[in-house]
This record gives C-alpha cells, sequence and structure tokens, in this order.
C-alpha cells in the first residue's frame, strides 16, 4: 500500500492579532509561528497507520520554501519513509488550481494506491486542493474522510455530512481521500524524532524539473484584497473585578430564566 | 437572458436550507443584473421538490433518473458541466456542504471555470462578480475576482444568505435526459449512518455549557461540569473536543453535529468558527467566555467576559451557588 500525504505548513492565528500587509494581498507572517496544518497532521497519522497495518510506504509532499521543510521532517519524524519539497518561493502567490496542478504533477510519478489530503488548511480555508488534485489526475475520490478500511482491495469510507450523519461508501483503489480532523489521534513528535528523522530522504524539486510553466499556473481566483472584518455592534463585555463580572453574570441568567 | 445556476442539494427527500438560501441571492442578483434563475435539480422522483421551488426560480431544470437518486459526484458533474456547456451560465452556485466541497471542485476542472469556496457574498463591481470570503477562520475577509471566463463557480456557505423567496417567480419546468450509461461512478453508495447518537439529548437542554479547545487539557472538562451542574444545565462542546476524544460526539454542537435552542448557551473556550456558530443560531442568548478579545465568537456572542477561564469560571460557579442559597428561603417551589 503506497501512500502519498499532501500537506502544508500554516501558520498558527488563534489568540494573534493578525496585520495586513501593504499590498492588502494577505497577513504579515513573520511574527506568526507556523506548524503543520492540522488536518494534514490527522493525514499523516491516517497514512501511517495503515502502513503499519499493511505495510508499503508513506511518502509526505509540501509545495514552498526552505522554511515549509519543518513540516515535512515532522510528518518523516512521524513515520514517513520520505519526503518531497517543490521549491517555489512563496507559495501564496498561486491559487488552489496552481497548487493542485504542480501536486497532481508530483504524485503522477510516485507509486500511489492512496493519495491523502486534509479537508481544509487553516490558512485560507479554501478547502478545494485535495478534490482538484483527485480531477488533475483523474484518480476516485472520497471527501471529508472521518473512518476509512480496505476491504478486498477497495476502501470504505465514511463521509461527514452535517447534522451528525455519515455517508458509507465504497472506492476503487487507486483514490484520493481528504481527511476530517478526529479520524485519528495523531501521535506526539518529540525534538529527539526529528532529529533522528533527518537522515530520511527529502527531495527538493523545482518548477522546471516537474516541467511545468508559471503560464500553466496563472490564477483562475484572484485575491482582490483582504482586510479585517468590519466592525459589529458584537458582544457587550462584562468589565470590572471577578467579583463585578461574576454578579453580572448571575444577573444575565437571573434575567434570562435560567437561575431555578 | 444570461441564467444564474443554482445547483439544488436535497437529502432523504428533503430540500435542504442552502438550496432556498442560494435562491435567494440567486434572485437579489438576478434581479440587479436582468438574469434569470435557474433551479439545476437532480435526483429520482422529484416533482414534489420541484414544486416547492416553483416560485423562486425562472426555470428548474430536471434531471430524473435513479443513479442520481442518492448524491453522487461523478455523476453529477457530468450532468451539470453539459448543462453549462449548454447554458453558459455566467455564474454557478453549490452550497459549500460536505457534497459541494467535493462537487465543485471537480465540475471547476471539468469545465474549465474559475471556482471561489465558502463564500458569503457575491458583490457586482462594474457589471464583475466578486466574492467575498473569509480566511484564517474568520479573522480576515478577502475579495475574491475571477479569471476572464465564461461564467464562475462560487460555492456558498450555510446560513448567510435568507430563506426566504424573493420577488416574483413562476418556473417553467423542463426535463432533460442525459446519456449517462458510459459514465462509471468510482464511488458506490453504501448507506447512511447516525454518528452522533447518545443519551444525552442537548438539542433539549435550556442551559447549555459548551467547551471548546481553549480549555486546554482533558481533566479542565470537570470545572466546567460544575459550572454546568451549579446551573443545572448540560455540557456540549465544539469540535476539537471530539476529535481528541474529550466528550462524545452526540455532545457536539455546530454543523457536523447538532443545533442547539438553549434559552443561555455559555460558550467557554470557544473561538467561534461559523461551523460551531451555525449551530447556535437558535440559541436564546449566548454568553462567551475566551482570553483573546479578537476571538470571532465575540462577534455573534450577546454577552463577553474576557479572561483566564479558569481564573474566571470557579467565581461564576461560586457566584450562581451563593445566589440559588440567597434565593432558596424566599422560592416556594
Amino acid at each position: 500500500m503506497d501512500i502519498v500525504v499532501c500537506v502544508k505548513r500554516v501558520p498558527l492565528t488563534e489568540e494573534v492579532d493578525l496585520v495586513i500587509d501593504a499590498q492588502k494581498k494577505g497577513v504579515k507572517k513573520d511574527q506568526l509561528a507556523f506548524v503543520l496544518n492540522d488536518w494534514d497532521n490527522y493525514a499523516v497519522e491516517e497514512a501511517i497507520l495503515l502502513k503499519e497495518k499493511h505495510g508499503g510506504t508513506v511518502t509526505a509532499i509540501t509545495i514552498g520554501n526552505e522554511d515549509d521543510e519543518e513540516v515535512l521532517r515532522r510528518c518523516l519524524a512521524m513515520g514517513a519513509d520520505r519526503a518531497v519539497r517543490v521549491e517555489v518561493g512563496d507559495v501564496s502567490r498561486f491559487d488552489s488550481f496552481g497548487i493542485a496542478k504542480i501536486l497532481a504533477r508530483v504524485v503522477k510519478d510516485l507509486p500511489h494506491d492512496l493519495v491523502f489530503a486534509g479537508v481544509l488548511a487553516d490558512d485560507d480555508n479554501c478547502g478545494m486542493v485535495g478534490m482538484l488534485t483527485a480531477e488533475e489526475l483523474n484518480l476516485n475520490h472520497s471527501c471529508m474522510v472521518t473512518a476509512m478500511e480496505l476491504v478486498d482491495g477497495k476502501v470504505r469510507t465514511t463521509s461527514e455530512l452535517e447534522g451528525g450523519l455519515g455517508e458509507v461508501s465504497v472506492v476503487d483503489l487507486p483514490a484520493l481521500l481528504t481527511i476530517q480532523t478526529g479520524i485519528n489521534e495523531p501521535r506526539y513528535v518529540s525534538i529527539l524524532g526529528i532529529r533522528k528523522a533527518a537522515k530520511k530522504e527529502l527531495k527538493v524539486m523545482d518548477l522546471t524539473e516537474i516541467g511545468i510553466s508559471d503560464e500553466e499556473l496563472a490564477p483562475r481566483a484572484i485575491i482582490e484584497e483582504v482586510y479585517l472584518p468590519p466592525q459589529t455592534e458584537g458582544a457587550q463585555i462584562l468589565t470590572g473585578d471577578t467579583d463585578k463580572i461574576a454578579s453580572d453574570f448571575v444577573e444575565i441568567l437571573t434575567k434570562k430564566g435560567v437561575m431555578g | 437572458m444570461s441564467e444564474i445556476f443554482v445547483v439544488v442539494e436535497h437529502r432523504l427527500g428533503e430540500i435542504r436550507d442552502i438550496t432556498f438560501e442560494m435562491l435567494w441571492k440567486a434572485g437579489e442578483l438576478a434581479d440587479k443584473l436582468s438574469y434569470s434563475v435557474t433551479a439545476v435539480l437532480l435526483g429520482h422522483e422529484v416533482s414534489g421538490m420541484a414544486e416547492k421551488l416553483s416560485d423562486r426560480a425562472d426555470q428548474i431544470v430536471i434531471c430524473d433518473d435513479e443513479r442520481v437518486k442518492n448524491f453522487n459526484a461523478d455523476f453529477h458533474k457530468e450532468i451539470i458541466a453539459g448543462l453549462i456547456e449548454e447554458a453558459k451560465p455566467p455564474l454557478i452556485l453549490i452550497g459549500s456542504t460536505s457534497w459541494g466541497m467535493e462537487l465543485a471542485p471537480c465540475l471547476a476542472i471539468k469545465t474549465g471555470l474559475p471556482l471561489a469556496t465558502d463564500c458569503t457574498d457575491i458583490l457586482t463591481e462594474d457589471g464583475k462578480l466578486v466574492a467575498q470570503r473569509q480566511m484564517y477562520s474568520g479573522k480576515i475577509f478577502a475579495n475574491v475576482s475571477f479569471a476572464e471566463s465564461t461564467g464562475c463557480i462560487i460555492s456558498i456557505r450555510s446560513g448567510v444568505f435568507s430563506k426566504d423567496k424573493i420577488g416574483d417567480r413562476q418556473a417553467q419546468t423542463a426535463r432533460k435526459d442525459f446519456p449517462l450509461a458510459d459514465v462509471k461512478p468510482t464511488k458506490q453508495f453504501v448507506e447512511y449512518v447516525e454518528t452522533a447518537a447518545g443519551d444525552v439529548d442537548i438539542t433539549q437542554a435550556e442551559l447549555l455549557v459548551s467547551v471548546g479547545r481553549g480549555i486546554g487539557e482533558e481533566e479542565n472538562i470537570a470545572l466546567m461540569k460544575e459550572l454546568a451542574e451549579a446551573l443545572n444545565g448540560v455540557v456540549s462542546c465544539s469540535r476539537p473536543i471530539v476529535d481528541k476524544n474529550w466528550l462524545p460526539k452526540f455532545l457536539q454542537v455546530g454543523t457536523s453535529g447538532k443545533s442547539v435552542s438553549p434559552k443561555v448557551y455559555i460558550a467557554i473556550g470557544i473561538s467561534g468558527a461559523f461551523q460551531h456558530m451555525a449551530g447556535t443560531s437558535g440559541a436564546g442568548t449566548i454568553i462567551a467566555v475566551n482570553k483573546d478579545p479578537k476571538a470571532p465568537i465575540f462577534r455573534t456572542a450577546h454577552y463577553g467576559i474576557v479572561d483566564d477561564l479558569f481564573k474566571i469560571v470557579p467565581v461564576l460557579k461560586d457566584k450562581v451557588l451563593e445566589a440559588k442559597k440567597v434565593k432558596k428561603p424566599w422560592t416556594l417551589n
């Protein structure tokens, strides 16, 4: 079972004040900490679990610059066998269509029974790279997978629908699955583990090597401007010391008739 | 007349709300741009559904085939791409739902059209369409335009537009037959399963104490349970808590969990991603406790407490217990 996992390095933005960059096309990233995209973390774990059960290989791919390699090192430490980085400089110049084209071109030349991608990336929240890549490769697919198992050379998946409903499907291999959070419990990775994994193969390719021109990567959806959310009235913030806040809290609950 | 396509989403014989929301936006844009609205309805024995759409679209195109009784991205893609080829609509709307997230990219590759996903509005600037969407879980908004093309696909976030009808419309219905024989589905539907069954029904609770990622560690749930108990409320949670297996799925509020309608919803350590907030629209009053004053939840909550929740929650609990003690002698029941 050869599995390819597509991963992305994204900034941590919870409890962070984001600042719009001068071109108003994105946010300033120099002060941000970066991590492996949450969804991708689950995707890598799922690939490794499958490998542990059925044998085979796990290859992690990312697109970006040298800094983005840190997420590949993490994947290798988790148990991936090798990693590929496509050097493109700043990855944010491509839209999802461009990313999917590059991924498709790389995956095509790698052995793959299964290709995993996270449902969504924590930065642009587009949620389409996985499916675009599947279509570029003409691969069978299943989306938002929360459970999967291999049955008679096929993959049986549960896709998450709304309202607590799951859709069970059987998909022929090779296939691309987009992986939803919660499908497993991603393993812990230690600094030592990452150091040990440094010996594993990490291949760097550029777009010329892949044979893809900038023209083919022209964005279809163009960000004209990014901006902070317009001010809304929002919540009435309770102020004062904790005792005053707690008294106000109780008063609200009393008014709303839930104090019994 | 140019048409706006709205891909009708339905499940188990019911039209889903997102369909009406898209038809509302399509109607508004159609009136502004002198377009017409076409509802694209794929399914099997769907005349009842078509009826429900008849005053919300100018045309309904029905593709009735047993193979599209349940959603299937492969079949949907082929049929809708064929319709797009024929009508060349400048705008195609698809729900940004589980199914839409699968269909929209497939359709974009098949037709070569540009796509913007999970959009919260569609604006017109000099006759051009601009989609508004969010990034970084709602902390940043973006306006997106489209590369030169015959049309564009925009997937629409659930719950952002009205479900009401807009304008006076009486739909013409057309049935289309498509040669699906040579399309081989790569995915076989097996069944729907209930993934959120359990013995506590949070949809019936009058007061919910809902916990999110901000509680940090599993053992901190105990403290939140104490607050819930003091208030005779029920504990619920957001997705990350279920993903970590700290609480069962049947306690999850949100798009993929339950929609709740308590009198009071106390959200603790929940950032307020739209997928979560979508499940709280029925709540009477939302009180959010979060240490990040920029957390999106403060945009929709009625009251907010910006503080370290481990510091404030014990005080809230004590105050509640104290108030109940004081109150008791004067209450008869």
